[in-house]
């Protein structure tokens, strides 16, 4: 259906049929783009951290062989996402992510053994979400849509200026709770973000079984939620889109579905085998789309990425995995009684004589 | 003191909260300019505004999880489900989410949300209304599981469960919304977790919560006539359970039954029942029973009456607590 011969209020919702985009494939500009290219420094700092979370990204992944993480969930190929739409919030404003988020939470600030403490096992979250602004990585799928709703709408309610970013994969998009999460958000025109990381898969199931709709973008139309499709490959239009919906957020112009088209590099996690259900021919055809080539290539054509900036940041990369390894190379510390601590805010008899009768044991 | 009907009790109480605390929100289904469909929040959007008492959308998860997210940013949410069955599309908001944020974060987010359930039988509801859902709740950690049986305890534990910092599930037995009863009120609690004794009595502890607290006691008193003396402790706190009321009552009396309107495989009052024979066995004389209804699915509204524990079924089950010809006299 052409988008002209709809209403203007469903027209407006919509996503363009084309994904946004401002770096073509090889990283030249794209021309007419309907998006704005975020200034030089923005660039820069996009490229510096989405080189750093690569690395990050690497370096989980091989923490797992070692034994010192249980299981790592990777991000490889969808830095753009993970990096742009973190570096388009705000100070004030939240994140909820995912289990696959791990580079997003890096990149907001969080400390990596806090981020890693959830893999490694000795707790199920390391680090204060109120600190950070990022709530517990999310493992139920799309139930963390509605805690960002409920988050948006009680800073409305108190008159802050808060963004609520939530992130979110293509198979939640299946959930029940992202739907009735996007339709509060439009009902109570929440100041809420919704980033769809579509990566093409659901552990191994395609989009093609998830979804019968043109595009999970479409998906915003039912609920009054206005949608866009982006390549989630762009890291500048990822940005650009995200910063234009915080925005719209933040001056009460309610939330938006963003779809960013990606792809899943590595397998759904390394205990995954993704050779059972995808062609290598396919991987390839998305590695020839890798984002951060593609920002690296625009930024050294347009002088601003020397080789000594792009060895500074390498060396920065590496400097960081290296403090990353010596952190999480450290047996983690574990304390039997913190079993019983934390699930009321004062324990109860009950609990207290299950404490008491562990510490006996442990005696 | 004045002589109020429980829901006129849990109206007052959520008003009373509303007015002390401007972080609490009531919100759910039907809630706002209605008052609920048992009439609970009666006058609540007028007196308060739509920005603090409001109707959602049709979506228990949506409620449960936004309320969680409200929380989470400084809010104390009192959410409504409609019915008992209507929950459980926020089951996984609750078990996964609710009862277990404060423990997953090391106690750096607290979630203080209220959940409201109006829950049981008794008023000839059709299917899907008249669920008794309380061990859901009971066996998920993290979670307080409370349920008054007296007017006074509809305004005092609801008060209580707002300002806790633990997130309550709150199960308002639906065929009393209607009893009255004198309530004081005031900063007067009792105490969240502390059981009652309703009637003290020397010869069977009868331990009953919800709804059937009022028909333990009207067992208590058709009881008088079979000889028996009974005491009725009204649990009020399902989770978590005040072993030392309840264990003190059985080992004076010595002989216990558990009732409850809920199957009972699987039940509460299995719970009871382990928790006062491990506490309480040399004080026995005989085994703890229980009262409950049948393993079936709630049956349709022209046959609950043969479901629910009644005053008969409950005086023949003590009548099988193994009493001595002496004691039990005219029934032996």
């Amino acid at each position: 259906m052409a988008r002209t011969s709809l209403p203007a209020r469903e027209r407006s919702l919509l996503p363009t049929d084309a994904p946004l985009s401002l770096l073509t494939r090889t990283g030249a500009p794209v021309v007419d783009s309907e998006l704005v290219m975020p200034d030089d420094d923005v660039l820069l700092e996009l490229h510096r951290r989405m080189v750093i979370g690569r690395r990050f990204d690497t370096q989980a992944t091989a923490l797992t062989r070692q034994g010192r993480l249980a299981v790592y969930p990777s991000s490889r190929g969808q830095e753009a996402c993970e990096v742009g739409s973190v570096l388009a919030l705000r100070e004030q404003d939240w994140l909820f992510p995912t289990y696959r988020d791990s580079v997003a939470l890096v990149t907001r600030g969080v400390p990596a053994q806090g981020t890693l403490t959830l893999l490694q096992g000795g707790w199920h979250l390391g680090y204060d979400p109120h600190e950070h602004r990022v709530a517990p990585q999310c493992t139920p799928l799309a139930t963390n849509t509605l805690h960002a709703v409920g988050l948006g709408h009680a800073a409305r309610l108190k008159g802050e200026d808060t963004v609520a970013l939530v992130l979110l994969g293509d198979g939640a998009t299946s959930e029940g709770d992202t739907h009735e999460a996007l339709n509060f958000a439009g009902v109570w025109q929440a100041p809420v973000v919704f980033l769809v990381q579509n990566n093409g898969y659901a552990i191994s199931v395609p989009m093609s079984k998830q979804n019968a709709a043109p595009s999970l973008a479409h998906k915003g139309v039912g609920y009054g939620v206005p949608s866009v499709l982006v390549d989630g490959n762009d890291p500048a239009a990822v940005y650009a889109v995200v910063r234009d919906a915080v925005r719209t957020a933040a001056e009460g112009g309610g939330p938006t579905l963003i779809e960013a088209l990606t792809y899943r590099v590595e397998a759904h996690t390394n205990a995954d085998d993704a050779t059972r259900y995808r062609d290598a021919d396919e991987v390839a055809a998305w590695l020839d789309r890798d984002p951060v080539d593609r920002i690296e290539a625009y930024l050294t054509a347009r002088g601003l990425l020397d080789d000594a900036r792009r060895a500074s940041v390498a060396a920065e990369a590496e400097a960081y995995a290296a403090s990353v390894r010596e952190v999480m190379n450290a047996d983690v510390e574990v304390d039997p009684a913190e079993l019983f601590a934390h699930v009321y805010a004062e324990p109860t008899r009950h609990l207290r004589e299950q404490a008491a009768q562990l510490a006996e044991e442990l005696a | 003191m004045s002589t109020l009907s429980m829901s006129a009790a849990l109206n007052l109480a959520l008003s009373d909260a509303l007015e002390a605390d401007e972080r609490v929100l009531v919100f759910g289904e039907d809630v706002g300019p209605l008052g609920g469909v048992f009439r609970i929040t009666d006058g609540l959007a007028a007196k308060f505004g739509d920005r603090r008492v409001f109707d959602t959308p049709l979506a228990e998860s949506g409620i449960v999880g936004t309320a969680i997210g409200m929380a989470m940013n400084g809010m104390r949410p009192v959410v409504e489900m409609q019915f008992d069955a209507f929950a459980y599309p926020a089951f996984e908001q609750i078990t996964s989410h609710l009862a277990k944020m404060r423990n997953r974060t090391r106690g750096k987010v607290e979630v203080p949300v209220v959940i409201r359930i109006p829950y049981g039988g008794g008023i000839g509801g059709v299917e899907h209304h008249c669920d008794s859902s309380e061990a859901y709740y009971t066996h998920t950690s993290g979670l307080r599981v409370v349920t008054p049986g007296t007017p006074q305890d509809g305004y005092d534990l609801l008060r209580d469960a707002i300002d806790s910092p633990d997130p309550v599930i709150f199960l308002e037995p639906k065929r009393r919304y209607w009893s009255k009863g004198e309530v004081a009120l005031g900063a007067h609690r009792v105490g969240f977790e502390k059981a009652l004794v309703r009637r003290p009595g020397k010869d069977v502890t009868l331990i009953a919560y919800g709804p059937m607290v009022a028909t333990a006691l009207e067992t208590a008193e058709a009881a008088v006539e079979e000889g028996w003396d009974v005491e009725v402790v009204d649990l009020r706190s399902l989770s978590p359970f005040d072993d030392e009321t309840v264990c003190a009552s059985v080992r004076k009396t010595g002989r216990a039954v558990v009732v409850h309107e809920a199957a009972g495989f699987g039940g509460y009052g299995a719970e009871v029942v382990a928790r006062v024979t491990e506490r309480c066995f040399h004080h026995l004389h005989a085994p703890v029973l229980r009262v409950t209804g049948f393993d079936i699915p709630y049956p349709p509204p022209k046959l609950e009456e043969h479901f629910l524990p009644g005053v008969d079924r409950i005086l023949d089950t003590i009548g099988r607590l193994q009493w001595d010809d002496e004691v039990v006299g005219s029934r032996a």
